[in-house]
């Protein structure tokens, strides 16, 4: 189901909390998950919540409550731009607008080739360098100007 | 570098930018001091509670409540495990600070949370980090490793009686859990939902126990209080407004950015050192502690100083120091729409009067954007607003409800010309 490496990672999770509580690593486990399978179907949330020793219902509450999961399969790279007001005020929206039309998708799609999924997001907490862009959840891009935006795009080709 | 410009700094006066985050550099800059100086002179843990208290330090995560109070609050000879927890889960619109103190200066935060668990007698602590800032996540576990081989974190810290275990969890795209009591829930691997209040964190926390939540920046405070004293730290503000304070700004200045200035200062400087506002255009309007405070005006903004008093006085709230700079070309309509989009999407659902009224003060706010308002919209939104404000079980719904009801009372003729002629009153 999921690497040895993942479940190496799983357990480095598992030893933070108190041993009678290991739903505590559910957030950080269905994180990892992600990482490996790109997206969390209903068979791998199973898993996690069994290697957990915890219902299934309640780590697919916990997938669905967070909304950095994924939770119907995305392109190779998910680029989440942050469109709240502080990013707004400063070329947030226009980072996403600029975004669309490069990809010629709407935000919430993927393009056809599978390659690129686009949505926005809430703020990301790095209003400062706005407009800003996670990669895939993790990496996060600053100062998004259009020239920026393309060698970005130019990177993840 | 690091940080954009500073009057008297204390926490960001030594940062070295992305080079200086490791325990090194940390240590050559006079890190660890304050843990070593409370251990080797045998400091009581009272002692160490009552220079906090004496700071007069305000909690930076936005309630400003007095920490070395809330630390006192905390059954220290109890037995059993008690925990102490780290709020990194910065997701205030706005907010921006937490950040960039994780990014070049863990270690004061470790530092912080090991002089709190010895304070408060706690066994074991947790920094909950925003999702969004997952690079830190892995830096700051880095950090702890180094803290760990360095005798800082573990059984015996130093050779001493005091032991004590820090680990990070990360959040995963849930404003919510910002609110500390749905932080607990999240750390216990459930969906993260406020509890009522009280009882409070120190009588039932993580797991049934004992905890005190702070936000990151109050922990990364306290070594400096320790370290200065804290007659100086709270010298360094002004009275009942203790110490610095990191204030991001955001939206129409020239540099946006973090900016360390004593509590006190007069916001026209803030805004001068951010670079004033871009393209010389006029100030309009500010919302100066995160998206949740009450919104200013220009003119009663720049009589303010940059204090929990001071702007709570005007009408507002500090809250986290998230200052959102608005020029004249701005549409309040607008803003107000994304704003209340943004509390309906993270509302946790779990209280009537906010999960339908988020939804109402949407949807209205989102005609009359649209060009679809009827005139008593107006008052339909703030009926909407007094069926919420006290009535939810954390501070969400009010927050919700604070924009509204400000943009309202400073800016009801942009909405009034938006329902009449469809069309904004800024060209
Ligand atoms: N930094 C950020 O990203 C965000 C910050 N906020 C801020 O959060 C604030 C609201 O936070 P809350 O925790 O709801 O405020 P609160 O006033 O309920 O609590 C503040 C702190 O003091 C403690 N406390 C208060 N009264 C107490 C008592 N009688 N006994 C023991 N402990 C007590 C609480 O446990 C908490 O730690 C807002 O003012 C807003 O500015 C809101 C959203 C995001
Ligand atoms: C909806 C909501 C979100 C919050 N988000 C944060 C946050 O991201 N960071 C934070 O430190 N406090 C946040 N708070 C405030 C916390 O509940 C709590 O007051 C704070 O962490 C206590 O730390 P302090 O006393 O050091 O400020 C939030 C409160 C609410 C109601
Ligand atoms: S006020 Fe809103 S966010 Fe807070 S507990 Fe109630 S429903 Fe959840
Ligand atoms: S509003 Fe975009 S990161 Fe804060």
């Amino acid at each position: 189901m999921l690497t040895q490496e993942t479940l190496a990672r799983f357990d480095r999770e598992v030893a933070k909390y108190p041993a009678e509580q290991k739903q505590s690593a559910i957030m950080a486990c269905l994180t990892l998950a992600q990482v490996e399978k790109g997206w969390l179907d209903k068979e791998t949330i199973a898993f996690v919540a069994a290697y957990l020793d915890m219902p299934a219902i309640a780590a697919e509450e916990v997938a669905t409550f967070y909304n950095m999961y994924n939770l119907k399969p995305v392109g190779k790279y998910k680029l989440a731009v942050c469109t709240c007001i502080p990013c707004a005020l400063s070329g947030g929206r226009d980072a996403a607008a600029y975004l669309a039309d490069r990809l010629g998708i709407k935000l919430g799609e993927t393009t056809a080739d599978g390659k690129f999924t686009l949505v926005e997001s809430e703020c990301q907490g790095a209003c400062g360098d706005a407009p800003v862009a996670l990669v895939n959840n993790h990496s996060m891009k600053s100062f998004l100007t259009p020239d920026k935006l393309d060698q970005l795009l130019e990177e993840l080709k | 570098m690091a940080i954009l410009g500073s009057i008297n700094p204390i926490m960001t006066a030594s940062w070295q930018g992305d080079a200086g985050w490791g325990i090194d550099a940390y240590i050559k800059r006079g890190g660890y001091e304050a843990l070593k100086k409370i251990l080797s002179e045998n400091i009581p843990p009272e002692g160490v509670i009552a220079e906090v208290k004496k700071s007069v330090l305000r909690g930076r995560g936005g309630a400003g409540f007095p920490t070395g109070l809330k630390w006192s609050f905390m059954p220290r000879t109890m037995p059993g495990d008690k925990y102490i927890v780290c709020n990194t889960d910065e997701g205030e619109p706005g907010t921006f600070k937490d950040r960039d103190i994780m990014r070049y200066d863990p270690h004061s935060v470790i530092e912080g949370m090991i002089i709190g668990a010895y304070a408060m007698g706690a066994t074991r602590g947790y920094n909950y980090i925003h999702g969004e800032i997952y690079e830190l996540y892995e830096r700051f576990e880095a950090a702890l490793a180094e803290a760990r081989a360095a005798g800082f974190l573990g059984q015996k810290i130093l050779g001493s009686e005091h032991s004590f275990e820090l680990f990070a969890h990360h959040g995963y795209g849930a404003y919510i859990c910002g609110e500390e009591t749905a932080l607990l829930d999240s750390i216990e691997g459930k969906k993260g939902q406020p509890r009522f209040k009280p009882p409070f964190p120190a009588s039932f926390g993580l797991y049934g126990r004992p905890t005190t939540v702070n936000n990151t920046e109050t922990f990364a405070s306290v070594p400096f209080i320790i370290r200065l004293g804290s007659e100086n730290f709270l010298n360094a503000g002004k009275e009942n407004n203790g110490g610095t304070k990191l204030f991001s700004i955001s939206g129409h200045v020239e540099r946006p950015g973090n900016y360390e200035i004593p509590l006190g200062t007069p916001f026209a400087t803030l805004l001068e050192m951010a670079g004033g506002m871009r393209g010389g255009r006029k100030l309009k309007a500010v919302i100066p502690g995160g998206s949740s405070s009450p919104v200013l005006p220009a003119d009663i903004m720049m009589q303010c100083t940059m204090d929990y008093d001071s702007i709570s006085k005007a009408g507002s709230m500090l809250g986290s120091g998230a200052v959102i700079v608005m020029d004249e070309t701005v549409c309040m309509v607008d803003v107000l729409n994304r704003l209340s989009f943004f509390y309906h999407e993270e509302s946790c659902g779990q209280c009537t009067p906010c999960r339908e009224g988020t939804n109402w003060l949407y949807q209205i706010v989102h005609r009359i954007e649209t060009g679809e308002g009827k005139p008593e919209d107006l008052d339909m939104l703030l009926s909407i607003c007094s069926n919420i404000c006290g009535r939810t079980i954390c501070a969400l719904g009010d927050a919700a409800a604070f924009p509204v009801m400000s943009f309202l009372k400073h800016f009801r003729s942009e909405f009034e010309y938006h329902i009449q002629h469809k069309t904004c009153l800024v060209p």
